[in-house]
């Protein structure tokens, strides 16, 4: 990566690695941090003035779907990354449902290649559990993890076989990276498509159990204790999975969980009006299992805010509310939304961005989520009151699939680095090197 | 009534109810007039667009169109946009461009009437949307039992089926509870859907409590596609159990006691007040629908022009 | 006040009269009330006719609201009121009774109405008011009064026990609903 100095001066450093939160300058030298303290004087190089601002490491978001190879139209590795460093993202975590499927070293090789090509966020790509994402044969996981894949995941695909689920557990260990689930029963889904309870039944749609999820979770939790390995959930919905997790970390399992932007902030009744940017899967919940869902990203039983970043076409969700695709775009809007929870004090600054960084880069054994001297210059910079209103058609996410569209949004991402590089400047846009 | 649309049940209020059904009453005496046929929506288009089938519903929109002296087009989309999602607006646009004063849709899917309505200017009328609403059929059962009773407040409506499935059972519970009856809701634990007595009903398992003391009884067709895996209609008639000690099921203390004996659905429904032989009641609303109907479609032409 | 209590039942028993004396059939004679004003009215005429002649004159009910032709511009939405045709138009000396006539879109209207249910042998009007603005070709057989007014006025049989069963007047109100 490019060197060059750049003062990030008078914000407010949050770094959860060092517990520091405190008005600092920042120095970034080639590529990274240099000193980080109160008066640095500067000499040479570019200033960028952090008054105001919160300077934290650059954000990782464990879930997003770039959709390359093989459906550009929905998304690529460049216009992904675009939007991940508009959103204060200086690295995402690719999920392996492309076509083909991440399941082979080369399709590994050819992202990786890709993103030193396009994209000005990190990529970390995440390989198939098992070949085609079918749920039967177990991938090469230790070839795909030499390759460069974080962890390992058939993600929606969910392994409905316990049999295998239990293999791919085992085997996991020999890989040394996480197994990350959606944890869904599909034969308690069946065709649910929203979550059930009133709003199902107002709505007269096919209702999709929570209890579909939680079982889900107890079992993945039990076989990965058994095979001694690393169970990351995604996406967390439920109450019930949120306890199931908590008391599972308790006795000792190797648990980590991630839980989204929106079902942090939406309930099920965002789908009263059928819009089919409110339909994800696992789907918008009860608002018992939204709080339950805030109080354990609260207490650190949700290690991670990941976006499920799904983006789809315009004419894939416009259609019946049944036939669309589930997941909504998130990267650009995860900033605003989330810092619901630090206006609403549920959520220390510096827990947040622990819980955006920190924790993230800890679960798939990467550098990041630190600001410490000598640490590679991932930095964002935000701007907790800053106000705008989210227009997807202006984003950088070719898909607009978003429930926000419309909304008056408070903070943002102003400024991102990765690498010491600065990619992303909310005056002037993504900065390609 | 909110906006233009007639969307569902829901939406509406007590005022908004009786004013249609008032309305329909009031159609029932130009239906018995020799010239059936007023000229107040004379040189204005209503579309009926069907994407599920209905000959009845449909040909009771297209009669109350006609009544009201409107050009009515059936517009059927292709055979493959049946079972292929459909682009809503793609279809809004179509309409549009038809220029229309009104449009019916059914769709077997909850919720298309609504999205077509949010992409469309002219007023929309659900004619039925998946297991959503179905206002005008559930209009159409108060305007029965209007004629029938004379009246709501007070009265006991008891809808027998497969609720979690039904759209009539939906926009009836909302009618009859706004209109100030109370509402009964019977069915096997597994044709009760979640959260349904949130909506203002009482849940019942047992038959035979739930016809205690009704005034009306409805019964809903049980579409054998729909049966999932759940025995025969003979067991659930049958059902003599009282419900297991930790029913999670809202009002299962209160179906809790229910006697031993056998109850047959025909022997219950026997001891409903106020039943009659349903092939006679049916041929009846027939007729009836059309005066319901013409009422909403009157309505929506208000609305309309109001704008 | 255009009209009290004592000048309407005068205006109407003048009414009856003339209807007696310029209705050929008098038994064919039919009165055909456009609510709310008419009924009243025209119940007051029949018993009058009967007084007269000895006579029971049939009186329908006819609501115009379906044939209107101005529901557009007048922006409001009025409610369908009953219908009752007790008896066949067929070959009937059909009278409309209304209240206030001005425009003449509502004779129009009950006209038209009227043809849907059968084939009088005669249709005349009887309107107690005649307030002019005619916009049609519209003429009233039986007028209780005339009162010019002004266009944005309004006039109005009103019943003083609050429904129209009691005493009746006749008063112009400002647009807005007051009394001039």
């Amino acid at each position: 990566m490019a060197s060059g100095r750049i003062w990030i001066r008078g914000g407010r450093v949050l770094d959860p690695s060092t517990g520091r939160d405190e008005v600092a300058d920042l120095l970034v030298e080639d590529g990274k941090i240099a000193a980080v303290g109160a008066g640095l004087a500067a000499s040479g190089g570019e200033v960028l003035e952090a008054a105001g601002a919160w300077v934290v490491p650059g954000f990782i978001d464990l879930h997003v779907h770039l959709r390359e190879p093989g459906q550009e139209y929905k998304e690529d590795i460049a216009s992904g990354g675009r939007a991940a460093v508009a959103g204060g993202f200086s690295a995402v975590v690719c999920m392996a449902n492309t076509q083909p499927a991440n399941d082979d070293p080369s399709v590994t090789e050819y992202i990786l290649d890709r993103a030193r090509q396009e994209s000005p966020a990190r990529v970390y790509p995440v390989g198939a559990a098992t070949r085609g994402l079918a749920g039967e044969v177990m991938t090469e996981m230790v070839a795909l993890v030499d390759a460069g894949c974080v962890a390992l995941s058939d993600d929606g695909k969910t392994i409905m076989d316990s049999g295998v689920m239990r293999r791919v557990f085992e085997y996991s260990q020999l890989a040394r990276v996480a197994i990350i689930t959606h944890a869904e029963d599909r034969t308690l889904v069946r065709e649910g498509v929203v979550n059930e309870g009133p709003v199902s039944t107002r709505l007269g749609l096919p209702g999709n159990p929570s209890i579909a999820e939680v079982i889900h979770v107890a079992r993945d939790l039990m076989l990965a204790e058994l095979a001694g390995a690393h169970l990351h959930v995604a996406h967390v919905s439920t109450a019930g999975a949120v306890d199931l997790i908590r008391r599972a970390r308790e006795r000792g399992v190797h648990v980590t969980a991630e839980v989204t932007p929106h079902h942090l902030a939406l309930t099920d009744e965002a789908t009263l009006g059928y819009d089919t940017n409110t339909k994800m899967a696992p789907p918008l919940r009860s608002e018992t299992d939204m709080r339950a869902c805030r109080a354990g990203l609260a207490d650190g039983t949700l290690d991670a805010i990941a976006t499920d970043h799904a983006p789809h076409a315009v004419h894939e969700k416009d259609v019946e509310f049944t036939a669309a695709p589930p997941g909504v775009i998130g990267l650009e809007t995860a900033v605003p939304v989330t810092l619901d929870l630090v206006r609403a004090n549920e959520l220390a600054p510096l827990e947040w961005v622990r819980r955006l960084s920190t924790n993230p880069a800890r679960i798939i054994h990467r550098a990041g989520g630190s600001l410490a001297v000598g640490a590679a210059a991932d930095i964002a910079l935000v701007d907790p009151e800053r106000r705008w209103i989210y227009d997807p058609a202006k984003g950088f996410s070719k898909s607009r699939n978003s429930p926000w569209a419309g909304r008056e949004m408070i903070g943002c991402a102003i400024a991102t680095l990765v690498g010491g590089v600065l990619v992303w400047d909310v005056e002037r846009g993504v900065l390609l090197p | 009534m909110t906006g233009r649309d007639l969307l569902g049940i829901e939406g509406l209020d007590r005022t908004d109810l009786e004013r249609i059904l008032e309305t329909a009453e009031r159609m029932q005496e130009v239906g018995r007039r020799d010239v059936k046929k007023v000229p107040t929506l004379r040189g204005r288009t209503l579309i009926n667009l069907f994407f599920e089938a209905s000959t009845r519903t449909r040909t009771s929109f297209e009669i109350a169109g006609k009544r009201l002296s409107a050009d009515v087009v059936n517009f059927t989309p292709s055979s493959s946009s049946l079972t292929k999602a459909e682009s809503i607006l793609d279809t809004a646009m179509t309409l549009d461009a038809m220029d229309p004063d009104a449009v019916i849709v059914r769709h077997k899917v909850a919720g298309v009437p609504k999205r077509i309505a949010d992409a469309l200017a002219a007023p929309v009328i659900n004619a039925g949307d998946g297991a959503h609403e179905h206002p005008t059929q559930a209009l159409l059962d108060c305007f029965t039992v209007k004629q029938e009773k004379g009246r709501f407040d007070g009265l006991t409506v008891t809808i027998i089926g497969d609720i979690t499935h039904s759209r009539v059972a939906r926009s009836n519970l909302y009618a009859f509870t706004k209109l100030g009856a109370e509402v009964r809701l019977a069915a096997p634990p597994t044709m009760l859907p979640t959260g349904i007595e949130s909506l203002g009903a009482k849940a019942y398992t047992s038959l035979r409590e739930a016809l205690e003391g009704a005034d009306v009884v409805m019964v809903l067709r049980i579409q054998q596609e729909r049966l999932d895996g759940q025995p025969r209609r003979r067991d659930r008639a049958r059902s003599r159990r009282p419900p297991p000690e930790r029913d999670p099921r809202p009002g299962a203390q209160r179906r809790r006691g229910a006697d031993g004996r056998p109850v047959s659905v025909r022997g219950a429904l026997g001891e409903a007040r106020g039943m009659r032989a349903s092939g006679a009641r049916s041929a009846r609303q027939a007729s009836e629908g059309d005066r319901a109907r013409v009422g909403v479609v009157e309505e929506v032409r208000g609305e309309e022009r109001d704008g | 006040m255009v009209l009290d209590d004592v000048a309407i039942r005068r205006a109407l028993v003048r009414i009856a009269h003339e209807v007696v004396e310029r209705t050929e059939t008098l038994p064919e004679l039919y009165l055909v009330a456009i609510p709310n004003g008419g009924v009243p009215l025209a119940r007051i005429i029949a018993a009058q006719v009967r007084a007269i002649s000895g006579l029971e004159v049939p009186v329908g009910i006819l609501d115009t609201t379906l044939y209107r032709d101005d529901l557009t511009a007048r922006g409001v939405r009025p409610p369908l009121r009953r219908t009752e045709m007790p008896s066949a138009v067929d070959d009937r000396a059909v009278v409309l009774v209304d209240d206030v006539v001005s425009t003449g879109r509502t004779i129009r209207a009950a006209m038209d109405a009227l043809m849907d249910f059968g084939r009088p042998r005669s249709v005349q009007v009887i309107g107690l008011v005649d307030r002019g603005h005619r916009e049609l070709p519209i003429k009233i057989d039986f007028v209780g009064k005339n009162v010019p007014t002004q266009r944005e006025e309004r006039v109005v049989l009103r019943g003083l026990s609050g429904d129209l069963e009691g005493p009746l007047e006749v008063v112009i109100l400002e647009s807005d609903g007051g009394a001039a």
